[in-house]
């Protein structure tokens, strides 16, 4: 069945059921993958998948869901009855509607669908890379996490009242990560991930050459004293931060009570006037970029942060309807309606006179720490809180030098954190998850060895 | 005649599917594969969660899937669908086939047909009407988090339940044929506990397998007094000081420091890899003597056990690590055949979409002889981790954990509460450096995940006593 198909067979099913309101969201994917390990095929991997999840609504207005992968005419009924079933549970107090704007005209940009290259020439691809990652320096000994990959997906949002919106998109990726040795030296690892519409756009050579100058550049290491720094946290590890605390500007997160903001936040000062971010979901850069929420909504660029000032919270539906605004396009369909942002876009506001502009990662002279990727996430933020302590992969610039840090960790928190921002550069880099200039916070805790 | 027809052409449950399976098997191996195996699962989910004095949310779920894997040498080949008809899984196979590019189908492996059928579901179709229903877990679930109302400085409040029934069968050209069905029920309290500027939380997560009662038994209040009575303590807590230190850790969730920063380099997928620092060291002390480690599937009720693995093998009681000396890896059917490490019934995956993996059970380290007291008053200055969080484990060894709620030792004695501390090591550092183990084993539930999905695991340990670590704070 194909989408058309299967909104035609839910509302025949929900009319032999008595069911007037309803609506649901589809994936329907195909994804094929490589693994390689010296040389040889390790894994190879394709996998068909299918998942739809139905709301419908009853006689109280209440909500009910299902999720399943069964897309048969029997598995539809199913779904429907059991949302139905479950909608004797629905949430009394925080009603759930259609979008407002579920209908609304939504911005189609070209999707840039490629067609798949299949398994041969992605697992070509992959053994090449692996060889010359290993060949680009004696001490890579091995690229134990690699993997190249396409998906080609169709996503579909469809309701009782008549909103009907699909889209159908490609995407891309390569990883490499490779591990030194060294006699006498402890192991280093490091790598890229480069994404892509298609395979054909994925960088190959400039995903084996990070990697692998990454790798490198940490096998001279030392351990840290323990002490206050002055911090320059890469793109990729700005953005890191920002998405672990995105809590701030979430209004699902403050309505229940796990968000530092409160509903009364916007307009609070949170840092440096020279600090501007977005939610972007459509922005070109974004590969995986989506023209419409879990609701149906269109997504949009949203002022979060502006001259340092809160200005936005992201939106469902139903948090949109309790702080009197519209649904900003960042809904996750699900018996609780989840909100989340989907592209962070960091920038430097005109108000920067305050910026110490000497501080640049490229040329600056004095002593710094660079946080190249921060990790372990889930396990060292504590985001009601506002606190973060957090293993990282960076280098400490002292005396014209750049040495490697062994096993540290960076600590403190996010509102001292935006407020100790000292400058932002100028030049803004593209990640995987969003994009940002480099940024530099004062007095930031690390922990190390030494 | 119609009913026999539909059930030769696709994979039925509750029947019997054996000729269908030994069909598609054949082709497989007719097109020159070494091995062929078929996973097969029907599932049916649900989950509720509380907040504050109101059911907010209640998901149920249902699906169904195949994952067909081919081996040819020591490559392996998977593919995954959601149809389950002859021609669909069929098809599964030639991609597999494809995929891996066998062309030589002259040298045939033999397949002799399925063996008998061991079905380990006999006596657990009847769990899907004992578990409680949805009104009941509600109700129970109200209960627990009203009872965490206990003062005005918590501010939310959060009670939350899944089950998940998970019906398999497997099949493989080594004539193995199973069918199973699994039981995994999990439920947890959160609070978030202010006062001022000060911040706290709290969590507990409880879980069982294969016995449908078991949410009946929860003691709601009694974990509704620890999740309170932890942050508490924790609301008004400084920032630990960073530096290297003596730690206690404690029993149950303790062990997820074993789990993330030795159990993982013990099992064969990182053999594969050539990332654990452990691969040749077999009979050797990798550990204090004072460290035997276990890793189980067999412990009845706890959250990571199992009849049968996800490749139709019983799990074994694997003794990793005797008085600190390794003893063996963690292995499934590609690690045995590429690291020549024998099978454990370690074989394991989140669900159809993905290849088993060897992957940890239940894993812990055996109690020893000391009294938590021994351990507390051996250390003059240092850091009692009472609860802990997530942690993870680098490509090269190095792993971190988060302390939920810990309280500094000074002279023998648990003093102030300290938060923010994260403990910082390497696997081969710190597994000398386990001195002491208390006699107080305990499990505790938990989600892993790895190469395979997430999968429901236990971790367990008694206290146990690490003479220096690098603790992270401010």
């Amino acid at each position: 069945m194909n989408s058309k198909e299967i909104t035609i067979q839910i509302s025949e099913a929900a009319d032999s059921l008595n069911l007037k309101k309803w609506d649901y969201g589809a994936s329907f994917s195909n994804d094929y993958s490589v693994q390689v390990d010296k040389g040889e095929a390790k894994q190879l991997k394709a996998s068909q998948k299918q998942i739809l999840t139905i709301r419908v609504w009853n006689e109280s207005n209440l909500v009910g869901i299902t999720t399943t992968s069964d897309i048969s005419e029997s598995g539809i009924k199913k779904a429907l009855n059991q949302a139905n079933i479950a909608s004797d549970f629905g949430n009394k107090n925080e009603t759930t509607e259609f979008s407002p704007l579920a209908q609304d005209p939504i911005e189609f940009k070209d999707s840039k669908k490629r067609n798949p290259v299949g398994i041969k020439k992605l697992l070509t691809l992959l053994r090449e890379a692996e060889v010359k990652l290993l060949e680009s320096h004696e001490s890579i000994k091995s690229v134990p996490y690699n993997g190249l990959s396409e998906s080609f997906y169709e996503r579909v949002y469809a309701n009782s009242d008549g909103a009907f919106r699909s889209y159908s998109k490609s995407q891309a990726a390569l990883y490499l990560y490779a591990r030194a040795e060294e006699k006498n030296k402890k192991p280093r690892s490091s790598g890229s991930i480069k994404l892509g519409y298609g395979v054909e756009d994925i960088d190959i050579e400039s995903c084996i050459k990070d990697a692998s100058n990454k790798t490198i550049s940490h096998l001279n290491y030392s351990s840290i004293k323990t002490d206050k720094y002055l911090i320059c946290f890469s793109p990729e590890s700005f953005l890191t931060i920002i998405n672990a605390f995105s809590s701030m500007f979430n209004a699902r997160s403050i309505l229940d009570g796990v968000s530092l903001s409160n509903k009364n936040s916007i307009g609070d000062k949170l840092s440096t006037e020279a600090l501007n971010i977005y939610d972007d979901g459509l922005h070109e850069k974004n590969i995986s970029s989506s023209p419409f929420d879990g609701e149906g909504t269109p997504t949009k660029r949203l002022c979060l942060i502006n001259k340092g000032r809160l200005e936005n919270f992201i939106h469902s539906e139903s948090t949109a309807r309790i702080f009197k605004t519209i649904p900003t396009g960042h809904a996750g369909l699900g018996s609780k309606v989840s909100v989340s942002p989907d592209w962070i876009v960091v920038e430097k506001s005109e108000e920067n006179s305050d910026l110490k502009t000497l501080l640049d990662h490229s040329t600056y002279e004095g002593e710094f720490v660079y946080i190249e990727e921060l990790n372990a996430i889930h396990a060292g933020v504590r985001a009601s809180q506002g606190s973060f302590s957090l293993p990282f992969d960076g280098w400490l610039y002292k005396n014209g030098k750049k040495i490697s840090i062994e096993s540290a960790t960076v600590a403190g928190d996010i509102k001292y954190l935006l407020k100790n921002i000292v400058n932002i550069e100028s030049n803004q880099e593209v990640t995987t998850s969003g994009i940002s200039p480099h940024i530099w916070v004062d007095e930031l805790s690390i922990t190390g060895d030494a | 005649m119609l009913s026999s027809q539909i059930k030769s052409n696709e994979i039925v449950f509750g029947s019997c599917n054996k000729d269908l399976l030994e069909e598609i098997i054949f082709y497989g191996m007719g097109l020159g594969a070494d091995f062929v195996e078929i996973f097969i699962e029907n599932t049916d989910n649900s989950s509720v969660l509380a907040e504050e004095d109101f059911i907010t949310s209640v998901s149920p779920s249902f699906g169904k899937g195949a994952g067909i894997r081919i081996f040819k040498d020591k490559k392996d080949g998977f593919v995954s669908t959601n149809d389950l008809t002859k021609h669909g899984l069929m098809r599964s196979v030639s991609q597999a086939i494809e995929m891996l590019d066998i062309t030589d189908n002259k040298k045939i492996q033999v397949f002799n047909g399925l063996d008998k059928h061991r079905d380990y579901s006999l006596s657990k179709k009847k769990w899907i009407n004992e578990v409680p229903s949805i009104h009941e877990i509600s109700e129970k679930l109200l209960v627990s988090t009203k009872s965490l109302k206990k003062n005005n400085k918590i501010i939310t409040r959060k009670g939350s339940y899944s089950r998940n029934l998970q019906e398999v069968i497997i099949a493989s050209s080594d004539g193995t044929y199973v069918s199973d069905i699994r039981l995994h029920q999990t439920v947890g309290l959160n609070v978030i506990a202010s006062d001022a500027q000060y911040r706290s939380s709290g969590s507990r997560r409880f879980g069982s397998s294969g016995m449908p009662h078991e949410f009946r038994l929860w003691d709601h209040e009694k974990a509704a007094n620890d999740v309170f009575e932890s942050s508490m303590n924790m609301l008004y807590a400084d920032y630990v000081d960073a530096g290297q230190m003596p730690v206690v850790l404690a029993n149950k969730f303790g062990g997820v420091i074993f789990h993330e920063a030795c159990g993982h380099l013990l099992e064969t997928t990182q053999i594969e890899r050539g990332t654990t620092p452990f691969e040749n060291k077999l009979n050797e002390k990798i550990a204090h003597e004072s460290v035997t480690a276990i890793d189980e599937g067999i412990s009845e009720g706890s959250f990571g056990s199992l009849s049968v693995d996800d490749e139709g093998m019983e799990p074994e009681k694997s003794v990793l690590i005797k008085d600190g000396i390794l003893k063996k890896f963690i292995s499934d059917r590609a690690g045995e055949l590429r690291t020549g490490h024998k099978r454990t019934g370690s074989g394991r995956r989140q669900n159809y979409s993905f290849a088993a993996a060897s992957r940890m059970r239940n894993t812990y380290i055996a109690k020893g002889e000391h009294s938590k007291e021994d351990l507390i008053n051996s250390i003059s200055d240092g850091l009692y981790c009472k609860s802990m969080g997530g942690g993870s484990v680098g490509a090269t060894g190095q792993f971190n954990f988060a302390v939920e709620e810990g309280y500094l030792i000074k002279n023998g004695k648990l003093t102030n509460p300290v938060k923010g501390a994260t403990l910082i090591g390497e696997a081969k550092e710190v597994m000398p450096k386990i001195s002491m183990c208390g006699n107080d084993l305990e499990l505790a539930p938990g989600f892993c995940g790895s190469i395979s999905g997430s999968v429901n695991v236990t971790v367990g340990q008694p206290h146990i006593k690490v003479d220096s670590i690098t603790v992270g704070g401010r």
